[in-house]
């Protein structure tokens, strides 16, 4: 079996996956690329290829940033890996196994190594009135102006905090989309409580222009701001069809046909849960990570973490880590000397912590409000697959669900298709105020797989020892 | 609602305290509130074991107590009381467990399959002395006429048959029971992980970590926590763990009127399929082997079965002692010290809130316990 | 709901819910279905509730659609083909294939 492994199973294929292909293929590494996406550039450079060659009206929309991730495409295509798109991973050994399936067949990669780059997700924002149709994230509009060439055709509400709200509202203006409103959760003391932050952040300058850059362009087209905003819900019957809120002492409600929600982006854990990892609560920004070591290892020997899976730093950093755990990995295989090692990684170095000095600001910046965490209403769906509430949420906590799998078993909250990833955050933040406790003590979801759906054609049909080779 | 989930100081004193929080400890403490004894529940934590969150939902009869006519009894009476025991949990907590007795199927591939099969219920019925044994073979074609709408595969050559058979739903029967529990003034403590139990005069020092709970009875309820917590108790039990895998599938429109031994369709939609048994220790993790081997069995029997997506999937470890049976047993050397063991904790949780909790209060023991005990075993392996 | 930016992509003929409606090139499912007219492009098995996409990146699984025959497909990962037939997800999905 083992002549027929490759040295390097990645998966994802957003910047971190990109750049550790291109640079464990500069290494002498074979390697298999997995991702679920039918293209290359994860979500954050989504269809950027196709983008930047038939779409050029739209590139202008996105931006340079976006554009960027252009140049990471053509060094994943020019690196000659085997890229298995439109592949999702449903499972994942730790002693390096990676099944996946395209649809209609159930597959098995091994490798000696596998590296997690599977990113992150948008944190779910559980507001009344958040499962009605045209409410969407952020990200999703986003994804819709890159893949589709599409905006919203009636008012927009743009809802929440960080720096990819204002990303948003920049794209959207400039597209000219109509935006009835951004109400932004951030308040004044928020400001005062990152202000300590600004200097260490002044080494990523670049993002702070950046960001005051699109707060003027918005301002100056005219799009109404409302800061400090509590309260939030969103309005309608069958869709969405405005929203409100408290701000400065009164009750304000804007018609909107399309509300986007945004409160910061969170690790998507599904992966490093199923393997079992250590996973660590961060106190600011209030998400699971998996504890790593050195450029992404994990206690498990075979297995490392690099990009925003591992804690939320943004595309440049994500690029940075993937380069140097793909160094990290092929020093483990023995590939490289140390003395090699030595001369590789510092650059990248560098550039990881020059794209991470900006992160604490951020996050003292941007915390979640303590109501998007905990929603105070009993009616607001937190599980929205089996539609629980958190009123049910916080009633099985007072018959003694110590933690989420006990609150699984009792309310089903979990187990619908999505497989707590709408609602586990939420599910412990509400567990643990219910009892006292901080999120750490609280736990998650035990993920097992598949972590995503597949047919039972495909497991029943599967050959268990057939393994995919390159 | 009652406080109860602050932990225990030394102080407190119960009449009984029950040591697991799964299927069988509720169950068993429904009853004893009945009584009017004071009792708590001690359970662990929330990523642990718990084998009773990995459940099928079934309330099977047919094929259990080969070799021991008394568990056929006792599987018998406790579907016997599920109806009851149903309505009363909806009465009290407004919680429908969804109890349904439509009879059960075990669908046979194959000639072999079905000759191993009839000489396996032959036997059981022989064994109870030609006593009713609720048990008849059905062909393929009665098998259609009880699945309609659902095609079978074609190596389907018919089925075991049960009208004594149904299905609960386990995750809300564990919800409603201890639901019932704090409503009816037992003490739930969670968190609460037992070390040890020791005498202390005519009453038991239950050991936990931030201190001790006192009780004059002592049920052990541990699922495999019994494998440490019994033997200085005079209760050493030959448990030993026995992993099975559950694959579920999407919400679907009600295709499968009926439960049967490898598929069970939720009230929600989801379809439950099984069923695997492997040695594998301790480890409750998923076997991609075993997963195929089920996946594979369940296209078979019912091909229609897969065009639907596998949400979620899960294993767990059976309580299994040597013959398959429970054990309901009073420990000799500690009077006031019990343990329940068994793997069917859905099936008898009628019977344990009924009956078995008499018996923990001090009533004579049912008669289907003189083969329940622990001697058994010590016969079992001189025999 | 949704409008696109311009007009000159390649049309890709489909059909949603039995209507022909002319999609683009390179959108997904979930898109077009959107863009042809907002609103719910599911309603859930619990309840009946009208659900639509939430996050078009394939983690919300709100985009659930019959793509093909084929029920629950996430749309948001599908692209439109000539002669696809999308179909709103309506409750639980049935047991075979639609044909």
């Amino acid at each position: 079996m083992s002549a027929r492994q490759y040295d390097l199973a990645i998966i994802g294929a957003g910047p971190a996956g990109m750049a550790a292909a291109h640079e464990a293929r500069n290494l002498g590494l074979k390697v298999c690329v997995i991702d679920e996406q039918d293209g290359p550039g994860g979500q954050i450079y989504r269809d950027v290829e196709h983008v930047a060659m038939k779409r050029a009206h739209d590139l202008d929309v996105l931006g340079p940033d976006y554009k960027y991730g252009f140049g990471l495409v053509d060094g994943l295509r020019a690196a000659g890996v085997t890229h298995l798109k439109g592949h999702t991973v449903w499972q994942i050994e730790a002693a390096g196994t990676v099944w996946c399936s395209d649809g209609e067949k159930a597959k098995r990669i091994d490798a000696r190594r596998i590296l997690l780059a599977t990113g992150a997700m948008e944190r779910p924002v559980p507001v009344p009135g958040w499962t009605l149709p045209g409410v969407m994230t952020a990200g999703a509009a986003q994804i819709l102006m890159k893949s589709a060439g599409m905006v919203p055709s009636g008012p927009i509400a743009i809802c929440g905090s960080g720096p990819l709200l204002l990303l948003i509202a920049d794209q959207l203006v400039r597209a000219g989309a109509n935006i009835a409103v951004i109400c932004e959760t951030t308040t004044f003391g928020d400001y005062l409580r990152a202000a300590p932050k600004l200097p260490e952040a002044m080494r990523g300058f670049e993002y702070l222009q950046k960001g005051l850059a699109m707060r003027r362009r918005i301002k100056a087209a005219g799009v109404r701001i409302v800061g400090g905003i509590s309260a939030l819900r969103i309005d309608g019957s069958d869709r969405a069809e405005g929203v409100s809120f408290k701000s400065g002492g009164r009750e304000h409600s804007v018609a909107a046909s399309t509300v986007l929600l945004h409160q910061g982006v969170v690790p998507n854990t599904q992966a490093s849960r199923q393997l079992r990892l250590d996973h660590l609560w961060h106190d600011t920004q209030h998400y699971w990570y998996p504890k790593t070591g050195a450029h992404g290892a994990t206690t498990l020997e075979n297995i490392f973490i690099a990009g925003d899976g591992a804690g939320v730093f943004g595309a440049r950093a994500a690029e940075a880590s993937g380069r140097l755990s793909a160094l990290q990995i092929a020093l483990s295989l023995g590939r490289i000397k140390e003395a090699d090692f030595d001369l590789k990684a510092p650059p990248w170095q560098t550039e990881l912590k020059h794209h991470r000095a900006v992160r604490p600001l951020l996050d003292a910046l941007f915390p979640p409000p303590a109501e998007i965490l905990n929603p105070p209403g009993d009616e607001t769906i937190v599980c929205r697959c089996e539609e629980i509430t958190a009123g049910d949420i916080r009633k099985a906590a007072g018959l003694g669900a110590p933690g989420p799998n006990q609150l699984k078993a009792f309310l089903r909250a979990g187990m619908g298709p999505c497989q707590g990833r709408m609602c586990g955050l939420t599910v412990t933040e509400i567990l643990a105020a219910a009892h006292g406790k901080p999120p750490a003590a609280i736990g998650a979801y035990r993920i097992r797989p598949p972590m995503k759906p597949l047919s039972l054609a495909e497991l029943a049909d599967m050959d268990v020892t057939e393994s995919e080779v390159g | 609602m009652p406080q109860s989930t602050a932990p225990a100081r030394s102080k407190e004193t119960f009449d009984v305290a029950v040591i697991g929080g799964g299927m069988i400890g509720p169950a068993v403490s429904l009853g004893l509130l009945e009584r009017g004894l004071k009792v708590c529940i001690l359970d662990e934590g929330d990523d642990v074991l718990r084998v009773a969150r990995g459940n099928f939902g079934l309330v099977w009869f047919q094929g259990k107590g080969f070799n021991m006519p008394r568990y056929v009894d006792w599987t018998r009476r406790s579907a016997t009381l599920y109806p009851d025991f149903a309505r009363e949990l909806k009465e009290h907590t407004g919680v429908d467990i969804g109890h349904a007795n439509p009879g059960g199927l075990e669908l046979l591939l194959g000639d072999e399959e079905e000759a191993h099969r009839r000489h396996f219920i032959g036997q059981i019925y022989q064994q109870g002395g030609g006593k009713e044994y609720e048990v008849e073979f059905l062909d393929r074609k009665l098998v259609e006429d009880m699945l309609p709408g659902v095609k079978l595969g074609d190596d389907v050559t018919g089925a075991s048959y049960s009208p004594v058979d149904g299905h609960v739903n386990p995750l809300f029967l564990l919800r409603a029971m201890h639901a019932r529990f704090q409503q009816a003034g037992g003490s739930y403590l969670p968190h609460h992980r037992v070390s040890a139990v020791n005498r202390n005069g005519d009453a038991y020092d239950v050991l936990i970590e931030a201190g001790t709970v006192s009780a004059a009875k002592v049920v052990i309820a541990a699922g495999h926590g019994l494998k440490q917590l019994g033997p200085p108790l005079g209760l050493d039990i030959p448990i030993r763990p026995q992993r099975g895998h559950i694959l579920v599938t999407e919400r679907t429109q009600p295709i499968l009127p009926m439960p049967m031994s490898a598929f069970r369709q939720t009230a929600e939609g989801s379809i439950m399929l099984g069923v695997s048994a492997e040695e594998a220790g301790y480890d409750d993790g998923i076997d991609t082997q075993t997963v195929a081997t089920i996946a594979r069995r369940a296209a078979r029997t019912i091909p229609a079965l897969r065009n639907l997506n596998i949400v979620r999937s899960w294993a767990a470890l059976r309580v299994l002692t040597p013959d398959k049976c429970p054990v309901y047993a009073q420990s000799r050397s500690h009077p006031g010290v019990y343990a329940i063991a068994s793997h069917s904790g859905v099936t008898l949780a009628a019977v344990n809130a009924k009956v078995a909790s008499n018996w923990i209060a001090g009533d004579p023991a049912p008669e289907e316990f003189d083969a329940f005990g622990v001697e058994r075993f010590d016969a079992q392996k001189t025999a | 709901m949704l409008k696109r930016r311009h007009s000159d992509a390649a049309v890709v003929l489909i059909l949603i819910d039995g209507v022909t409606v002319e999609a683009r090139a390179g959108e997904s499912a979930a898109a077009a279905v959107l863009a042809h007219d907002g609103g719910a492009t599911r309603t859930t098995p619990v309840s009946g509730a009208p659900r639509a996409p939430y996050c078009m990146m394939g983690v919300c699984f709100e985009c659930l659609m019959e793509i093909d025959g084929v029920a629950n497909r996430q749309g948001c990962m599908v692209r439109v083909a000539e002669g696809m037939s999308i179909r709103r997800q309506q409750g639980a999905r049935a047991l075979e294939r639609e044909t």
